[in-house]
């Protein structure tokens, strides 16, 4: 497999004037971004935003405007970008056998894996789940996985491309606090030790203060970016998050969490 | 009693080499027909044969099995394209479409009151293939097992996420297309045989059982093309001594071999 490569910080992203139009509905328009190798950075935003369908058309799921472009700073020149996705669910039932190596085999290679294990396949996949500890798990099936165990897995997946652009949502269900602060510490160990930009859709801004270099609020175009403290300081993201504050001051009470490397507080008492 | 004695017929000779193409074929078929959560849509492909029946006679070919097979390849085509629309739920546009074409199909049999004529292919009848028809069950066998030894990968991972088989430049919809017109070629090669009442139970059935034991993806072909097979093979042998229509009673023994692998599956797996 690949080794670990630090960033080098001259490869940039530059999302171009993207637009998505869901028919008639207007669901994203000319978002603008340039994200740098190294960086983690978070989209927040309120429920339908299109924080997903910015993902998706990333991804090329969904047909959209406007260019990606990714280039070599140093030089200038412009390179093919592999991009990484990690989903939030899939569709594995209960009782499907898949285990992670046939989910992993189905995706990264074409020896059928309805017929054999292949020698080296199997220690390729190993070799990628080990960075994040989830080795054990190669021969279970995918749906007794819980979802933390799953998460890894599918991180594992996605960087065994060596990818430019990593895409995912933050776990949101069967991940604990503690799987949390995992997924978060493991965000900053992949943005430094593999030459990547990582593109998170977050819900949680008390992480989102503590992890991203780089905030995007999305509200149908990028309404405010900058770095946490820019953010969420600014009226776009008071106006966002003004309504709802009491629920979220309902979540933080049920949560009861430790003091905070960033002062959130603040954020939360005035916006 | 000769345990031997039913293979001196020819025609029991024939039906047994059909059942031992057929069975296995449905076997692997049927582990991604469950897995992508088709079972719906290959019922509606088996109740299509009916309108492709009709849609023969109408057009007053002798041998209606193309039209058949012509009918059921842009049924399964459609709802493909329509279903990748988004616009209603699957199963409401599945419905809809398996139920209008089998009113069109039994309307179209039944004029003048001459349904009585084609009501035979409702449960089928093995013991009447002939060996010309068997050879187009051995090419649609082998066309099958060599896009499932080139494809199944790519299939497996649209049926676990499509956007992330996307990003991995996988070509969706053509792989989703093919798959498709296989099975309609699959069940309407075999459903004179089978039944159209019942042919969809052996796509699921030896599937869905195997899903009971299996804990990866070779012990789900494995399992459950042996449960075809077995069930196939014995439904034969059953039938000729009981004087039974061998397609139910396959489906019989297949669903015998679902409950138990349900009830001792969890056992099983330990």
């Amino acid at each position: 497999m690949k080794k670990i490569i630090n960033p080098c910080g001259f490869h940039c992203i530059k999302i171009n004037h993207l637009g998505v139009n869901f028919g008639e509905e207007v669901v994203l328009t000319d978002v603008n971004l340039h994200l740098h190798c190294g960086t983690l950075n978070a989209v927040i935003g309120k429920n339908g935003a299109g924080k997903s369908t910015l993902i998706r058309a990333i991804l090329g799921d969904i047909p959209h405007s406007g260019t990606i472009e990714f280039k070599d700073t140093h030089n200038g020149t412009l390179q093919k970008l592999k991009i990484g996705y990690v989903p939030q669910s899939i569709n594995i039932e209960k009782n499907n056998p898949v285990t992670v190596y046939d989910l992993i085999a189905s995706y990264q290679s074409r020896v059928p894996a309805f017929l054999w294990k292949k020698k080296s396949l199997y220690k390729e996949i190993e070799k990628a789940l080990e960075v994040f500890e989830a080795k054990d798990f190669i021969d279970q099936q995918v749906c007794n996985l819980s979802g933390g165990q799953l998460q890894r897995v599918l991180l594992s997946m996605a960087i065994m491309d060596e990818p430019n652009l990593l895409l995912l949502d933050e776990p949101v269900s069967g991940i604990d606090q503690n799987g949390m602060e995992l997924f978060y510490k493991t965000m900053v160990y992949l943005k430094e030790h593999y030459d990547l930009a990582i593109i998170l859709v977050s819900h949680d801004l008390d992480y989102v203060a503590k992890y991203a270099d780089h905030v995007i609020l999305l509200d149908e175009t990028v309404s405010k970016q900058g770095n946490p403290k820019e953010v969420f300081e600014s009226p776009e993201f008071k106006e966002v998050f003004a309504t709802g504050r009491e629920e979220k001051w309902f979540q933080e009470g049920k949560r009861n969490r430790g003091t905070k490397e960033w002062d959130g507080t603040k954020v939360k008492k005035e916006g | 009693m000769n345990f031997t004695d039913w293979l001196s017929f020819g025609f029991m000779r024939n039906a047994l080499v059909a059942i031992l193409i057929m069975t296995p074929l449905f076997g692997m078929m049927g582990t991604m027909v469950v897995n992508k959560k088709m079972a719906f849509f290959s019922d509606a492909l088996g109740h299509s044969a009916l309108t492709g029946i009709a849609v023969g006679v109408v057009c007053g070919l002798g041998d209606t099995t193309w039209s058949m097979i012509i009918f059921a390849i842009v049924f399964a085509l459609l709802l493909n394209y329509i279903a990748s629309k988004n616009t209603l739920s699957t199963d409401t546009l599945i419905s809809v479409f398996s139920s209008c074409s089998i009113a069109i199909g039994l309307a179209i049999l039944s004029k003048d009151g001459n349904f009585g004529k084609y009501s035979g292919i409702l449960v089928g009848d093995v013991l009447s293939i002939s060996r010309k028809e068997i050879i187009f069950l051995v090419i649609i066998f082998a066309v099958t097992f060599l896009f499932w030894v080139l494809a199944f990968n790519q299939l497996n991972a649209m049926s676990i996420h499509r956007a992330l088989a996307k990003s991995k430049r996988i070509p969706v919809a053509f792989y989703e297309n093919i798959f498709a017109v296989l099975v309609a070629l699959t069940v309407m090669l075999s459903i004179k045989w089978v039944g159209i009442l019942i042919i969809n139970a052996l796509l699921i059935l030896p599937a869905a059982s195997s899903r009971n034991i299996a804990t990866n993806m070779r012990e789900y072909h494995l399992y459950s093309v042996i449960f075809s097979m077995f069930s196939g093979v014995l439904g034969l042998f059953v039938s000729y001594y009981t004087n039974v229509a061998t397609g139910p009673m396959i489906i019989i023994l297949a669903s015998v071999i679902f409950f138990t692998t349900y009830l001792f599956g969890s056992r099983f797996k330990q």
